[in-house]
């Protein structure tokens, strides 16, 4: 039984610059099936359907909905030929409730009346068991509510063809699960879901057929039921890879960090930590998890001397002299100076880590221009520790000159976390190193974190992907609106055990205590 | 095949250029044709209204400009005033902190000039009075450029408004003064010759431009080889950056504010006490305004705000000259000078981007 092709690419190119992000890409999508997009990071997977959805004009290729050729030069031509995309940054007005945004845009004939965009946006809600208030403020929203305000709102303007840009990246295990069985509705329903991801496991447990780029080009199309994941993955990176994280026994382990009762709040007076407390050992990595947004970038900025604590307690050890410092209230210089080796790889890094205009020279010199006396700076020693970075993390640059605003994202982290390295530090954070990375640079990273763990180093690791928390870590921390909801160890944590420690709410804390 | 479709595919479409792979000669190619274009078009427009050849009209601005002796020190004394005052709020925009207030600086560091010289000017032998001038001239400039630094660093207001606003007060400032003490109540006080910056042989300018050109060597060794320098830089690209990494950002900012206010009150005492002797509300005149845009166009840099500010020098002498040549209303001089000035902000757009037609799109052949 052949299903009608609902949309069709052929020979799609698309180019930055030097950069090649489509090379005559093909892709077809038949009515009533989920496709799943799976290619690394940068393997042209939003480009392409960003073309499709009218944000980019192809340079080259044609697109064909239901058989025709079209053109789609803007978003609005996208939905007049009912496709509609969802992309990863949500772009709502936060003071409107779920129907005003979706009615937000829309140019129906007659009177703007919400009434019958509520009584519509009801009605979708139901058909395909969405669970939404419609009149919730979205800035009361948690994400994965916005998410479906979304997928609402290409709904209500009666797309065929929904694409999703890595929708699962910011919700929890089980809220994923609900996302999965909407999209099998739609499906049911004879509409056309495209789903970009880079999970294998997902691509498995929802997708019909699976398209696979590599680099800018299709490399081609497989019936997920002929597919597993060894077979998937040498399709996206072109080789057999082994996929596995070595994890040594922590070795010696001894207190390093001892972080008791933290509180905080935001600039708009919200509490952001509300009495976190942990332990980090020497020759550990201990894994944060937790939805994004619960409080990891306060909690790493504040033991780094950058977010103001209202209450608590931060205690360092010192290895060398076995004495304990209180960092509290410190800043990064005043830690510096105790003799306190942090280092810190933050979750921005080219506005925070990294200065974006400034070549890999001037970026080493970050953390060490104020060595050495006198007025002027010395540029000799942080560009022999670029040359070295470069040569041994192998950086993709054309030399030690380039901004590295030009860089690739996985070398951009690459030159920041072999600087934080350089530093020979006892501490070191990293907060989500591997985002946007591909498979290849993150294994890198992940190398260097365990290098860091067998020399002694504490290591605090801030993740997103559980499968690689409970590969690399320890103990996984699992944190919830700033607080510590629970410490599992990391080589027999189950990820439903975590995935339902990551939404336990402060009432469901103290029940379980009572 | 639904043809119609084709009838709407855009005509061209916009792509970003690679910035690794633009070499500078490129760059230089796109902009010297910018100014060429610019040219053309300003010189077809005045040929138009002035009624005569463009090739006059280019010969007309050049000897303006380089034509006699007196003509080639204008040029070279409008040039250093200009240029000092653009290396003043050059350090300030590196840092992203828009100071539009240099005017204001300036003129009041003329103003604190002017004052010594009138009130003590008799009493103080020179070399004395010299002192007093150069430090009286510095700090007024200084402490104008700190204040809008010191409520930006600690209550985060504004500063492009403060510093516009303190303008205002600068001018009025200088109008009292001068409505207070000038004795014959014109307004216009006397100048006084005797009490100023030496002189360097017969060259009335010369001092000026020296201490300008030491002055561009400093502020580019200071921006770009020492630590201050460096910090400037990172606070500019990213204030979280600069608490990452310890960088006292309030305590950059006033520094730096500091040295712009210096270098103002610097231009203000090259005005008053090198070249005019007396002060009045337009000593400045506009170029606190014009440096702005000076440092911009350079991105900067200030070796390259020395060809910048050649460029409005040139422009600005040659439409004088026009004005005189040719009688034309001095008005169409302006209206060429944003001319030229058009296309070279214009030209950027081409360096960041390509301007692909889609008439020579290939199709996909399948």
């Amino acid at each position: 039984m052949a299903k009608p092709v609902a949309l069709e690419c052929r020979g799609v190119t698309k180019t930055f610059g030097r950069v090649v992000a489509n090379k005559n890409c093909d892709l077809q999508v038949y009515r009533g099936e989920i496709l799943a997009i799976l290619g690394e990071n940068g393997s042209g997977k939003t480009t392409l359907m960003n073309m499709v959805a009218g944000i980019y004009y192809p340079d080259a290729g044609q697109i064909f909905v239901d058989g025709q050729e079209v053109t789609i030069a803007s978003p609005k031509d996208a939905f007049a030929y009912k496709i509609g995309m969802i992309h990863q940054h949500f772009k709502l007005v936060d003071v409107f409730t779920a129907c005003e945004n979706v009615a937000l845009g829309v140019e129906d004939e007659g009177r703007y009346r919400l009434a019958d965009v509520r009584k519509k946006v009801i009605e979708i809600t139901q058909r395909y068991g969405f669970v939404i208030d419609p009149d919730k403020r979205v800035a009361d929203m948690s994400v994965s509510e916005k998410q479906t305000v979304e997928i609402i709102k290409v709904l209500y303007r009666g797309a065929d063809i929904l694409i999703l840009d890595e929708p699962t990246a910011v919700l929890t295990p089980q809220e994923t699960d609900k996302l999965f069985a909407v999209l099998r509705r739609m499906r049911e329903d004879n509409k056309s879901v495209i789903i970009i991801t880079h999970k294998l496991h997902e691509v498995l447990s929802l997708s019909d057929r699976v398209a696979v780029l590599r680099k800018g080009e299709s490399v081609g199309t497989v019936n997920t039921a002929d597919a597993n994941e060894s077979s998937l993955t040498e399709m996206m990176m072109g080789v057999k890879v082994e996929l596995n994280i070595e994890r040594s026994e922590p070795k010696d382990p001894q207190e390093r960090l001892k972080v008791e009762n933290l509180h905080s709040v935001n600039e708009e007076g919200r509490t952001v930590l509300d009495g976190i407390s942990f332990t980090a050992y020497s020759g550990e990595i201990l894994g944060i998890a937790g939805i994004a947004g619960s409080g990891q970038r306060e909690l790493l900025e504040a033991i780094a001397g950058l977010h103001h604590l209202t209450e608590g307690d931060i205690f360092y050890q010192d290895p060398k002299t076995g004495e304990t410092e209180d960092l509290r209230d410190k800043n990064p210089i005043q830690i510096r100076d105790l003799g306190v080796r942090l280092s810190f790889v933050p979750e921005d890094r080219l506005g925070m880590g990294l200065v974006g205009n400034m070549d890999i020279v001037d970026n080493m010199m970050l953390r060490s221009y104020q060595k050495g006396r006198g007025f002027f700076l010395h540029r000799r020693e942080p560009r022999d520790l670029a040359v070295n970075i470069v040569e041994e993390l192998q950086v993709a640059t054309p030399n030690v000159s380039t901004p590295v605003r030009q860089l690739s994202g996985g070398n951009v982290q690459k030159v920041l976390v072999g600087r934080e390295i350089a530093a020979a530090p006892t501490v070191l954070m990293a907060a989500y190193p591997v985002r946007g990375l591909d498979v290849n640079a993150s294994y890198t990273i992940y190398n260097l974190l365990n290098r860091q763990k067998e020399q002694g180093v504490a290591v605090i690791f801030v993740g997103e992907d559980l499968d690689v928390l409970m590969e690399l870590c320890d103990r996984i921390m699992v944190i919830n609106s700033g607080r510590v909801t629970g410490i599992v160890d990391g080589r027999t944590a189950r990820k439903d055990e975590i995935g339902l420690l990551m939404t336990k709410s402060k009432e469901e804390m103290q029940n379980g205590e009572n | 095949m639904a043809k119609t479709d084709k009838k709407h595919t855009p005509l061209l479409h916009i792509v970003k250029r690679d910035q690794g792979t633009l070499t500078w000669q490129y760059k230089i190619l796109i902009r010297a044709i910018a100014i060429a274009l610019a040219l053309l078009v300003s010189g077809l427009l005045i040929t138009a209204l002035a009624d005569t050849d463009p090739i006059k009209v280019y010969k007309s601005m050049i000897s303006g400009v380089f034509g006699t002796e007196r003509r080639r020190w204008n040029a070279a004394q409008g040039m250093a005033m200009l240029l000092c005052v653009s290396l003043a709020v050059t350090p300030a925009f590196k840092m992203k902190f828009w100071n539009i207030g240099a005017e204001g600086q300036a003129l009041v560091g003329g103003l604190a000039c002017a004052a010594v010289m009138f009130f003590l000017g008799e009493s103080l032998p020179l070399p004395l009075l010299l002192v007093v001038m150069i430090v009286a001239s510095v700090v007024a400039g200084m402490i104008w450029a700190v204040l809008p630094a010191i409520f930006k660093a600690f209550w985060n207001t504004n500063e492009t408004l403060f510093t516009l606003m303190m303008n205002y007060v600068a001018t009025q400032l200088v109008a009292w003064f001068l409505k207070q003490y000038v004795e014959s109540g014109s307004g216009v006080m006397d100048i006084m010759p005797q009490y100023g910056l030496p002189v360097i042989g017969e060259y009335k300018y010369l001092l000026n431009v020296l201490i300008v050109a030491l002055l561009t060597l400093l502020v580019y060794i200071y921006l770009k080889y020492s630590k201050h320098g460096y910090e400037i830089s990172v606070v500019g690209e990213s204030e979280n950056t600069a608490r990452y990494i310890g960088i006292n950002v309030k305590k950059v900012i006033i520094r730096t504010l500091l040295i712009s206010g210096a270098l103002c009150g610097v231009a203000g005492l090259l005005l008053v006490g090198g070249t005019n002797h007396t002060i009045s509300t337009t000593t400045v005149g506009g170029r606190g305004f014009t440096a702005i845009m000076v440092s911009w166009l350079a991105k900067f840099n200030p070796l390259f705000m020395v060809l910048t500010t050649f460029l409005i020098i040139f422009l600005e002498l040659g439409s004088k000259q026009l004005t005189s040549d040719f009688g034309i209303s001095s008005s169409i001089a302006d209206i060429s000078t944003g001319i030229i000035l058009l296309f070279i902000i214009g030209c950027e757009f081409f360096l960041q981007y390509r301007i692909v037609l889609n008439r020579n799109r290939k199709e996909a052949t399948k």
